[in-house]
C-alpha cells in the first residue's frame, strides 16, 4: 500500500504553491489588485473545508453530499453570539468547532448504517435539515440572513478586522490543518480508515471495530468543516442559510475529486482550479455556467483521480496513484 | 377544524404526490436497471416546462402544446442518454453525481441563454382556468384536479405497462437482476435508452403541468429533484409500486405538515414556540421520514425482489 503515503503533488510545486500564498498580498499590492486578497482568501477558507471532506472522502470513501451544512454551522457560531454583541473569537471558534462535531456525530451514527448510495442520499437529507432549520429561524433573518457587524476578537492578539491579518489567520489555518490531516492519515487511525475503504469486511475481520473509527472520522471531518465555516463568516461577514444548499455541497464534492481525492494536496489544488476558473470564466461570459459543466462532465468522463491523474497521464513524475 | 381547508390541502397534498411521482417513476427506473444517479433529472422537468411554454406560445393551444412537447422531451432525454449517460454506466456513483451535476449547470444556462432569465407563464384555456366549489364555500381549482386525474392516468398506465406487458416484465427482470437479463440475450442499452426516454417525458410532463401555477422558471428542477430522490429512497430504488405511495406519503406530509402542524403543535406547547418550531418542522419533516426509514429499513419500503 504505497498509495497510503502520498501528497498528491511532487514536493517543490507543493512548497512553490504555499510559499505563493504567502506572499500573495504583496504581490497584490505591487500590482494595485486588492481584489486578489479576497479572491485568495475565499480559495483558502474554501480549500480547509475541501480539505476537510477529504479526510473522509478520499481517505475513508465515505461520499458525503451534505458537507456545506457544517460551513453554514460554523457561520452560524459566528454570527449568533455576533448578534448579541459577543465577539470573542475563541468561544465562536470553539462553538463552531463542537456544534459541528456535535451535528457530526448524530448524524453521522444514523448515516454511517448505510452504504453507497443511501449514504450520500442520507447525508444530503442532514444538510437538507441543517439549511431549513436557519432558515426558518426568524431572528436570526431566516432566508435573508445575518450580517456580522464585526470580526471575532481574540482578546487582543490578533486584529483579523484587517484583511491582511485575516489573510495569514486562513493561511496558517489552512497549513495547520494540512498537518492535522497528514498526521490522522498517517496514524494508525488513518490506516484503519483507508483499510476499511478498501475492503470492511477484511478490517472487521481483522479485529476492528470500523464503525466506530468511521464515526470519529466522520467526526472530525465535520469540525473542520466547521472550522472553515466559521471563517467564512468572518470572511465575508454576511451569512445566509443558502451556503448550505445542496449545490455548495455537490461543489465541495467536486473540488475534492477535481484535485485528486485522497491525497493530501488535491483538494487545495482542486479548489484552485475551480475558484479561478469560476473567476476567469464569469469575467468572459455571463453565460459561464455552461462551459463549466461541460468541462466536469469531460472532467469525470475522461479523467480518472482528477488534475492529479491528469498530471499522470502527461507523465509528469507525481506521487499519486489513480483513484481505486 | 375547518373541514373544508382541511379537504382542500389534502387535494393539495395528492396533487403534489402525483407531481413526485411523475418525476420519481422515471429517476428510480433509471436508478434501479441501471445503477445510474440522474441529478439532471430535474433538469429534464425544467426543459419539459419550457418546450411546452414555448409551443403554447406557437399554437395558442395548451393541450396540443403538452402534447407537442412530450415527444420532445423525450428526444431531449434519448440525446443527453446517448451523448453523456451512456459514457457514465462503467463509473461509480461519485462520477454520475458530479457528472449530471455539470449538465444542470449546462442546462441551467442554455435556458437562462435561449428564453432569458426571466421566467414563463403559461396561459391557461377558460375551462381549466376555472374553481369548483368545495363544502364550507371553499373552492378548487379546476386545473389542479386535472393534474390529479393525468398524474393518477399515468400511474395506471405504467402499472398496466410494467407488470402485464414484455417490456414492463424486461423492466422489472433488469432491475433486480441486470447481469442475469443481458446474459438471456435482452439489449439491456436499448431498453435503457427507451426508459430513459419515457422517464425525461415523464417528468417534462411534471414540468408542463407545474408551470401554468408557478411559472417555468430557471433552475425549477432543482428543488423538487431532491424530493424526488427522497420519494425513491423511501419507496426503495427500483420500484414503481413503492414510487407511488412514497411520493402520496411525501406529498401528504409536506402539505399537511405546513398548513397544519401549527395546530397540532399547540396542543403540546404554548403557541409561542409552536408556532416559531413548526415551520422548521414542517420543512424538514419529509427528510425525518427518510433518516427513519434508512435507519430501519435501508432498502426503502417496497425494495425489488431479489438484488
Amino acid at each position: 500500500m504505497t498509495s497510503l503515503i502520498r501528497t498528491g503533488l511532487p514536493a517543490y510545486v507543493m512548497v512553490a504553491g504555499l510559499a505563493f500564498l504567502a506572499l500573495l498580498p504583496l504581490l497584490a499590492e505591487w500590482v494595485d489588485n486588492i481584489f486578489l486578497i479576497d479572491l485568495f482568501m475565499r480559495l483558502m477558507i474554501l480549500s480547509i473545508a475541501a480539505v476537510g471532506l477529504n479526510l473522509i472522502l478520499g481517505y475513508g470513501g465515505m461520499v458525503s453530499f451534505g458537507h456545506a451544512a457544517y460551513l453554514v454551522i460554523g457561520a452560524y457560531a459566528v454570527g449568533i453570539p455576533a448578534y448579541y454583541d459577543i465577539y470573542d473569537g475563541f468561544l465562536q471558534f470553539a462553538i463552531a468547532i463542537f456544534a459541528s462535531a456535535a451535528v457530526a456525530l448524530v448524524t453521522g451514527a444514523i448515516a454511517l448504517r448505510t452504504k453507497g448510495v443511501y449514504f450520500i442520499m442520507i447525508t444530503m437529507a442532514f444538510a437538507q435539515m441543517v439549511y431549513f432549520t436557519f432558515v426558518s429561524i426568524e431572528e436570526y433573518g431566516a432566508d435573508d440572513g445575518l450580517t456580522i457587524n464585526m470580526r471575532s476578537e481574540f482578546a487582543g492578539l490578533l486584529d483579523i478586522e484587517d484583511n491582511f491579518t485575516l489573510y495569514y489567520f486562513v493561511l496558517v489555518s489552512l497549513i495547520a490543518v494540512l498537518g492535522l490531516v497528514y498526521r490522522i492519515v498517517h496514524s494508525r487511525f488513518g490506516m484503519v480508515i483507508s483499510g476499511a475503504k478498501g475492503n470492511e469486511r477484511r478490517m472487521q475481520a481483522v479485529g476492528f471495530p470500523t464503525y466506530r473509527y468511521r464515526l470519529v472520522c466522520y467526526v472530525i471531518s465535520g469540525a473542520i468543516c466547521g472550522y472553515a465555516g466559521a471563517l467564512l463568516g468572518n470572511f465575508t461577514n454576511f451569512i445566509t442559510p443558502e451556503m448550505g444548499d445542496w449545490v455548495h455541497s455537490g461543489e465541495l464534492i467536486f473540488m475534492v475529486v477535481l484535485g485528486g481525492a485522497g491525497s493530501l494536496f488535491g483538494p487545495v489544488l482542486g479548489t484552485a482550479v475551480f475558484i479561478l476558473l469560476e473567476e476567469y470564466l464569469s469575467r468572459l461570459t455571463q453565460y459561464w455556467h455552461f462551459p463549466f459543466g461541460a468541462m466536469l462532465i469531460l472532467v469525470v468522463i475522461f479523467t480518472r483521480g482528477g488534475i492529479n491523474g491528469m498530471f499522470r497521464w502527461l507523465g509528469m513524475k507525481s506521487g499519486i496513484g489513480g483513484r481505486s | 377544524m375547518d373541514w373544508g381547508l382541511f379537504t382542500i390541502q389534502m387535494l393539495n397534498g395528492v396533487q403534489l404526490g402525483v407531481l413526485l411521482f411523475l418525476l420519481a417513476a422515471g429517476l428510480t427506473l433509471v436508478f434501479g436497471i441501471m445503477d445510474f444517479v440522474n441529478l439532471a433529472h430535474g433538469s429534464l422537468y425544467m426543459m419539459g416546462a419550457y418546450f411546452c411554454a414555448t409551443l403554447v406560445q406557437l399554437t395558442d393551444s395548451f393541450v396540443l402544446g403538452v402534447i407537442l412537447a412530450l415527444p420532445l422531451t423525450a428526444l431531449l432525454g434519448w440525446l443527453v442518454e446517448l451523448i453523456v449517460v451512456r459514457a457514465l454506466y462503467t463509473h461509480d456513483h461519485l462520477d454520475h453525481v458530479l457528472a449530471t451535476f455539470g449538465l444542470i449547470l449546462c442546462f441551467d444556462t442554455a435556458v437562462d441563454f435561449i428564453w432569458g432569465p426571466t421566467g414563463m407563464a403559461i396561459p391557461l384555456p377558460e375551462i381549466l382556468d376555472s374553481h369548483i366549489d368545495l363544502m364550507g364555500g371553499h373552492t378548487f381549482p379546476v386545473f389542479r384536479i386535472l393534474i390529479i386525474c393525468t398524474g393518477l392516468a399515468v400511474a395506471g398506465f405504467l402499472y398496466v405497462m410494467v407488470a402485464h406487458t414484455r417490456i414492463g416484465m424486461l423492466i422489472r427482470a433488469g432491475a433486480s437482476n441486470r447481469t442475469m437479463v443481458m446474459a438471456l440475450g435482452v439489449d439491456i442499452g436499448k431498453l435503457f435508452a427507451l426508459v430513459f426516454a419515457v422517464g425525461a417525458a415523464l417528468a417534462g410532463l411534471a414540468g408542463m403541468l407545474i408551470a401554468p401555477i408557478t411559472e417555468a422558471s430557471i433552475g425549477m428542477g432543482n428543488e423538487i429533484i431532491i424530493v424526488a430522490f427522497v420519494v425513491i429512497i423511501i419507496g426503495g430504488i427500483g420500484s414503481i409500486k413503492g414510487a407511488f405511495v412514497a411520493a402520496m406519503l411525501v406529498g401528504l406530509i409536506d402539505t399537511m405538515g405546513r398548513s397544519f402542524l401549527d395546530q397540532l403543535l399547540k396542543i403540546f406547547m404554548s403557541s409561542e414556540s409552536a408556532e416559531t418550531s413548526a415551520p422548521a418542522l414542517s420543512a424538514m419533516a419529509i427528510y425525518i421520514l427518510m433518516a427513519m426509514v434508512l435507519a430501519f429499513r435501508p432498502q426503502g419500503l417496497f425494495p425489488p425482489k431479489v438484488r
